[in-house]
């Protein structure tokens, strides 16, 4: 620690960037981005499909960004952004896991109507009326 | 040009009227003092733009303690009316601003009552405790105090321009949308808590990088004291917490504003999906909340025991248990939404399940008084008030925790009186705990020890009074919200009770105002010229009292949990210190501008002043700009002066 300037955090652990890796993510970022754009205008895929790929080219995106303008992994000792970044991935799980169960959950418990919540519940739970 | 703003919005009945007067003759009379005593020059430089976490610490602690005021002087109004209206008597109050109330006193008491004490004691003691100087943002917690008091300000200015939020704390849709509650309450609420929210998740990162990179050398992580600890737990949450607050709100605001359909009940939207995510963020929120008060609680046995905290390790783990299961019971907060079997089983057992680490810790702090030499100083006694008040109300949790038991008191009094014993019995009492510990550490005096006692015994037999009828009127069948009820369901007996409650609550409120004021008045009686008036065990006690504005002179080396009472056992005489030029960071009103630029963006927002909102947001941006480009942000203590400000703290000759 640099004891001559005690309120300034001196040796974050985090890599800093060099223009050429900001650069390149920068690049790598749009190419993703026109090729999501593109995916949906010209039709290249359709449906699930095109969510699936969709889905693919928003996690590649998320790396990029996570590897070029957050150093993701490109620390010294003690890796916190490592052990930081883990638990945020668990929680963001938990939360939108968790969210589609629960809603589901309720879905299957809500029908539109009465006799469609009954009709529902016999057919699951196979109880003859 | 103006929005939805126009003189209809001044308009008030009585009883808002009284409480408007009541708060601009106090303004004026601050405004006034603060002139006739020429202090405006004094406040503006030494406190409003200092970056010194003492005193912003101390800054949150007194908005805190202030709002607290307002939310109990709301619950006077909430207990009358419910003592009154029976029958055919309508109360004091009209339904909707008995519901206003409602919602402005759990909005109050949470985010600016319980967030505002917790920041303060975070900035007042992890610096010292850590062995550091200052916080590893100091200009970025400025803005988070700013923005905290921006959002203050914004819920106290609904009560003279416009209304409150009448939706309740969290404010369900339906009701909060724009077809039930077309005002301008709901946005009021929306955007003090968006404002004040920003400011709670700056202050989470800002308190996660200092403890985890700012500790004195020596200071492993299971060297820490457990304050700090349970305030890196409880940042850690906020941080992962606060995001899903921020995003709902903003959701329910593009709804009322703009049209969208997140949480409608039509065009696909869904008002449970709102329920579900605003309690993704509002279990975490609760144990935020208690987690620093477990941490002051864990201070002070230790030190009034004069023992060791007992399973240092455990308590680490039960912290750390706490924070993680709290993101997986959101659910019990709606097991009566319709969800099936499994579901409520699964976030039951799992409410039930963090019954254990809290269990640990209680008998932890137990087991740490065992064969110690317990001193009933007036911290100690919240302690022990807290443990009583929280076993029981956890214990009604645990039975909350079973889906089947939870449809019978779901929304019932049972659950009001089940959360205000966590929260007042753990957190309140904590924080009040705290600020009485660490008093002197601060002002350089102690708090008169006959009045702290006199409030703490009328605050616990009035906090009992208060809350056990309502046990039973949930049992019985009342429901919160109740602004009427019929006369033979025989209730007004217990709601009276209740009241009186509120009052001794209040008896006591008047023993700590007096407190402060006695113990300024008699500050010299009380001086603490040793800097170590409770024999403490942690770091800050080795340092002078007050605190001065750089901490440590010399940086302290750590080699043992409970490292200045090692070093008292030792008996080690210090040797001659050894200075360095330190770097402090200059004050800066920049925080004031930026929550200022907040404040009318909120303010814009809120009526529709559509030609504001670009220029606030410009003015929020340009002025980060301009302090970035600022290279001239610090200054140093050349070791010399150090030496010399030190011997005159310690009142030594130089």
């Amino acid at each position: 620690m640099n004891k001559h300037a005690p309120n300034v955090v001196p040796d974050h652990g985090a890599g800093q960037g060099t223009l050429k890796s900001y650069a390149t993510g920068f690049i790598l970022s749009v190419v993703v981005t026109l090729a999501a754009y593109s995916l949906v205008v010209h039709h290249v895929f359709t449906g699930w499909d095109l969510v699936f790929a969709l889905i693919a080219l928003a996690l590649v995106q998320l790396l990029i960004q996570l590897i070029f303008f957050l150093h993701l992994g490109n620390e010294s000792k003690p890796r916190w952004n490592l052990i930081v970044f883990s638990f945020m991935m668990v929680v963001v799980l938990i939360v939108a896991i968790g969210t589609l169960w629960i809603m589901d959950n309720l879905d299957y418990n809500h029908g539109h109507t009465p006799s469609e919540t009954d009709n529902s519940i016999i057919r699951d739970e196979l109880i003859k009326p | 040009m103006l929005g939805k703003l126009g003189l209809d919005a001044f308009h008030h009945d009585i009883i808002v009227l009284g409480g408007v007067m009541t708060m601009l003759l106090a303004s004026l009379g601050i405004i006034a003092l603060l002139t006739y005593t020429k202090r405006w020059k004094w406040l503006y430089k030494n406190w409003l733009t200092s970056l010194d976490p003492k005193k912003i610490g101390v800054m949150y602690i007194i908005i805190g303690l202030v709002m607290l005021l307002r939310g109990v002087a709301d619950t006077l109004l909430l207990r009358a009316q419910q003592a009154t209206s029976v029958g055919d008597s309508t109360g004091i109050l009209t339904s909707d601003h008995f519901q206003q109330i409602f919602s402005a006193h759990g909005t109050i008491m949470i985010f600016f009552v319980a967030m505002g004490l917790m920041f303060g004691l975070i900035n007042l003691i992890v610096p010292l405790q850590i062995g550091a100087r200052d916080v590893a943002f100091p200009f970025l917690n400025s803005i988070s105090f700013w923005l905290f008091a921006a959002g203050m300000a914004l819920v106290n200015l609904s009560l003279i321009v416009g209304e409150f939020s009448a939706a309740g704390w969290l404010a369900y849709p339906p009701l909060s949308g724009l077809q039930y509650s077309p005002g301008v309450g709901v946005d009021y609420w929306i955007w003090s808590l968006q404002i004040a929210g920003v400011g709670s998740l700056l202050s989470g990162i800002n308190f996660f990088v200092t403890i985890l990179k700012m500790r004195a050398p020596g200071m492993t992580l299971m060297k820490m004291p457990m304050f700090v600890w349970s305030v890196l737990c409880s940042m850690i949450m906020v941080i992962f917490a606060f995001p899903i607050l921020t995003a709902t709100l903003a959701m329910l605001s593009l709804d009322r504003t703009i049209g969208t359909h997140f949480f409608t009940s039509d065009f696909g939207g869904n008002p449970m999906m709102y329920i579900n995510l605003i309690w993704a963020w509002g279990h975490p929120e609760v144990y935020i909340l208690v987690l620093p008060a477990f941490g002051i609680f864990s201070e002070i046995v230790a030190t009034f025991s004069r023992k060791r905290l007992f399973g240092y390790a455990s308590m680490v783990w039960a912290l750390g248990a706490i924070s993680f299961l709290s993101f997986i019971v959101w659910l019990h907060h709606f097991f009566t939404m319709g969800a099936g079997a499994d579901v409520n089983a699964f976030f039951g057992i799992m409410t039930g399940v963090i019954a254990i680490p809290t269990g640990v810790k209680i008998f932890n702090w137990l087991f740490t008084m065992f064969r110690g030499r317990i001193k009933f100083a007036t911290p100690m006694l919240w302690f022990l008030g807290f443990v009583v008040i929280f076993t029981i109300g956890g214990l009604a949790g645990v039975l909350m925790s079973v889906p089947a038991i939870d449809f019978q008191v779901h929304n019932s009094l049972f659950l009001v009186a089940h959360f205000h014993m966590m929260i007042v019995g753990g957190v309140l009492f904590g924080y009040f705990a705290g600020i009485t510990y660490w008093f002197p550490k601060i002002f350089g005096f102690a708090l008169n020890e006959r009045l702290g006692k006199y409030a703490f015994w009328s605050w616990i037999i009035g906090f009992t009074t208060a809350f056990t009828p309502l046990y039973i009127l949930g049992l019985m069948g009342a429901t919160r919200r109740l602004d009427h009820y019929d006369k033979s369901l025989g209730w007004q007996g217990l709601f009276a009770v209740a009241g009186v409650g509120v009052l001794i609550i209040l008896l006591g409120i008047g023993f700590q105002i007096l407190q402060f004021v006695v113990s300024i008045w008699q500050r010299n009686k009380n001086l603490d010229s040793t800097g170590d008036p409770w024999n403490g065990r942690t770091l800050e006690w080795s340092t002078v009292s007050p605190a001065p504005f750089y901490n440590f002179a010399v940086t302290p080396h750590v080699t043992d949990r409970d490292q200045f009472w090692a070093d008292k056992q030792a008996k080690t005489t210090a040797a001659k210190p050894h200075y360095e030029d330190i770097g402090m960071p200059k004050n800066t009103g920049m925080g004031i501008v930026i929550a200022g630029f907040a404040f009318i963006f909120g303010f814009a927002v809120i009526w529709h002043i559509i030609w504001l909102i670009p220029l606030a947001l410009f003015g929020i941006i340009a002025s980060v700009i301009i302090r970035s480009t600022d290279d001239e942000t610090e200054y140093t203590i050349t070791a010399a002066e150090l030496a010399k400000l030190d011997s005159a703290h310690k009142g030594q000759p130089a």
